[in-house]
């Protein structure tokens, strides 16, 4: 009874994968939401909260891209295309989402605009690879 | 064998802005102001602390410099008593929370350019009993107090301007150690403490005492409530305690004197970080009562800074342009006035202590300088007085920073990273000429 992908069960990711693939979107996200924040009220501690949120996204995240990145090289030949894409996009959030950073680690009101375009950005390419990712390497119907 | 910097960003990962550090034309009352510009990480290098061994500070030819107290814990201001004692104040502030990943890594990053000393909270006395420049008497005139930094004399008051407040102590010449625990005279604003040294100057009629209280922040980041009270000097009524702005828009003032023979005080201030290696220039600058000179919404007179929002323009267009540009980010934490007693060379002007810095490629300050001046004003470009400090791997052997004039005829200076205080004297007549002060002919 072994789950066999070659005809044609669905396979969800491994849970722990899943875990740690629910963080981005959500603190990423957050990060945008704080940013804006910032942009209509200039209080400096919704820059600072968007830090953090970055910085958290950035350190689960790191282990959703390790595991993705291993995953490229499991599970043969099907699904590959799919698999690189998820990794493909994941890995974008994520370096992207290093610049952030970076960028939130200027001062004040330095962080913008450019920190504000960017968690949009990041936000979006999360959104994209949790997408592929929860979408889950199914073999789809059976043909 | 040690690393010899720490260095981050500029070439290679291209994540710094690139540019010219030429600072010729940053010295004096009209700096030349690049635009502001800063990469993906602030330019940073840090000299790491070196051994002195046997090499000594550079002075000019004609004067000795000779350490008179080591192995002190972490020593910043002097002051020197009527007797010829001299006072140093240890210690070291601050302790303000971490607000963002970048406080940790950047309290790390600066821990490297610092001593591993604990900050002593303390007063230490040295005493020269026989006039010969060998402080051959030492002693703990009083402990327990919070990070002093400013230092002032009224009469038989001994002011001592600690992180949180001015405290009191009753002085008789030639006392050795305080009578008692300090009196507290008057509370400054503490909270956060980014900035913490707070820097104090008695006015000549001993009416009044100034105390610069440094911005709680680089540029506004930790929120403008956190400002209030901050980025100002105040002045004290030293007979009631009642205290009242009296110039603000300084955003580090670190070190105050007042110009013998006037009622004129004159400050050092150090200004912005992360803009480039060629802003904003540390200053020295004469205060005007009621002045604002910018900080945070402007530097050098009407430069604004766009890092501080919501802007205010009404306070841009007041803001006062300093006297004197020392040079962006040779942080500027010591200041005296010279006598004829330094020699005729350096007669008119101020000695200016600088730290040195870190938001820079190429370090800038790591040395004692000399501002001449004419009529009262600063006239040409700052020299070297005590240098030396970098050695020859880019490492630190020390940190200047107060730097008090003895009447006697010497400077001394307070140096926080060696933990040592340098007394520099023109040789007298008869005595050996000094070496440029590589040798090490300490008597």
């Amino acid at each position: 009874m072994v789950a066999d992908p070659v005809n044609g069960e669905a396979r969800a990711i491994h849970p722990l994968h899943a875990v740690l693939l629910a963080f981005p979107l959500p603190l990423f996200l957050g990060a945008l939401l704080s940013d804006v924040a910032y942009w209509r009220t200039f209080h400096v501690q919704w820059s600072n909260f968007a830090s953090w949120l970055i910085a958290g996204g950035l350190l689960v995240g790191a282990f959703a891209v390790l595991w993705s990145f291993i995953n490229l090289f499991r599970g043969g030949r099907r699904h590959r295309g799919r698999r690189l894409a998820y990794f493909a996009a994941l890995l974008a959030a994520w370096g992207l989402g290093f610049v952030n950073a970076l960028v939130h680690g200027k001062d004040a009101w330095a962080v913008m605009p450019e920190g504000l375009l960017l968690s949009a950005a990041v936000s979006v390419l999360a959104l994209v690879a949790t997408w592929i990712g929860y979408s889950g390497f199914r073999t789809g119907q059976t043909s | 064998m040690k690393r010899s910097t720490f260095l981050l960003g500029a070439a290679g990962l291209a994540l710094s802005a690139c540019e010219g550090e030429s600072e010729g034309s940053q010295y004096g009352a009209d700096p030349r102001l690049p635009d502001p510009r800063r990469g993906l990480l602030p330019t940073m290098r840090i000299p790491r602390p070196a051994q002195w061994g046997d090499d000594r500070p550079i002075v000019p030819r004609g004067y000795t410099v000779t350490p008179i107290a080591t192995d002190l814990r972490i020593p910043r201001q002097t002051l020197v008593l009527p007797n010829g004692d001299i006072l140093v104040a240890e210690g070291a502030g601050g302790g303000e929370p971490t607000l963002r990943p970048k406080d940790l890594i950047a309290n790390i990053i600066k821990a490297l350019g610092k001593t591993s000393v604990r900050g002593g909270n303390r007063l230490t006395l040295l005493r020269d009993a026989d006039g010969d420049g060998t402080y051959e008497a030492r002693g703990v005139f009083a402990g327990d107090l919070n990070a002093p930094y400013g230092l002032a004399l009224i009469d038989g008051a001994l002011y001592v301007a600690n992180q949180d407040a001015v405290v009191r102590f009753d002085y008789r010449e030639g006392q050795t150690e305080a009578s008692g625990p300090p009196a507290r005279f008057v509370a400054l604003p503490s909270a956060i403490n980014h900035h913490w040294t707070k820097a104090m100057a008695a006015s000549p009629d001993g009416r009044f005492l100034y105390v610069g209280i440094g911005s709680n922040s680089n540029i506004t980041e930790r929120g403008m409530d956190a400002e209030i009270d901050r980025a100002m000097i105040w002045q004290i009524d030293a007979r009631t305690g009642a205290h009242r702005p009296y110039a603000t828009g300084l955003r580090n003032p670190t070190a105050l004197t007042f110009r013998p023979g006037t009622d004129q005080l004159w400050a050092v201030a150090n200004e912005r970080d992360e803009i480039g290696s060629n802003l904003v220039p540390d200053y020295l600058t004469s205060v005007r009562e009621g002045g604002f000179y910018g900080w945070p919404y402007s530097y050098w007179g009407q430069n604004v800074d766009m890092r501080a929002q919501p802007q205010n323009p009404e306070r841009v267009a007041a803001a006062i342009r300093p006297d004197y540009a020392l040079g962006s980010h040779v942080a500027a934490l010591g200041v005296a006035f010279s006598s004829p007693a330094m020699g005729p060379d350096f007669a008119e002007g101020v000695f200016v202590g600088e730290h040195g810095s870190w938001n820079r490629s190429t370090p800038a300050g790591y040395r004692v300088v000399f501002v001449p001046f004419r009529d009262g004003r600063p006239a040409g470009d700052p020299i070297d007085f005590v240098s030396g400090f970098l050695n020859r791997d880019g490492n630190t052997r020390g940190r200047p920073v107060g730097v008090t004039l003895d009447p006697r005829g010497a400077l001394l200076v307070a140096d926080d990273l060696s933990n040592t205080v340098w007394r520099v004297a023109p040789d007298r007549a008869g005595a050996a000429p000094a070496g440029r002060g590589e040798a090490p002919q300490v008597r």
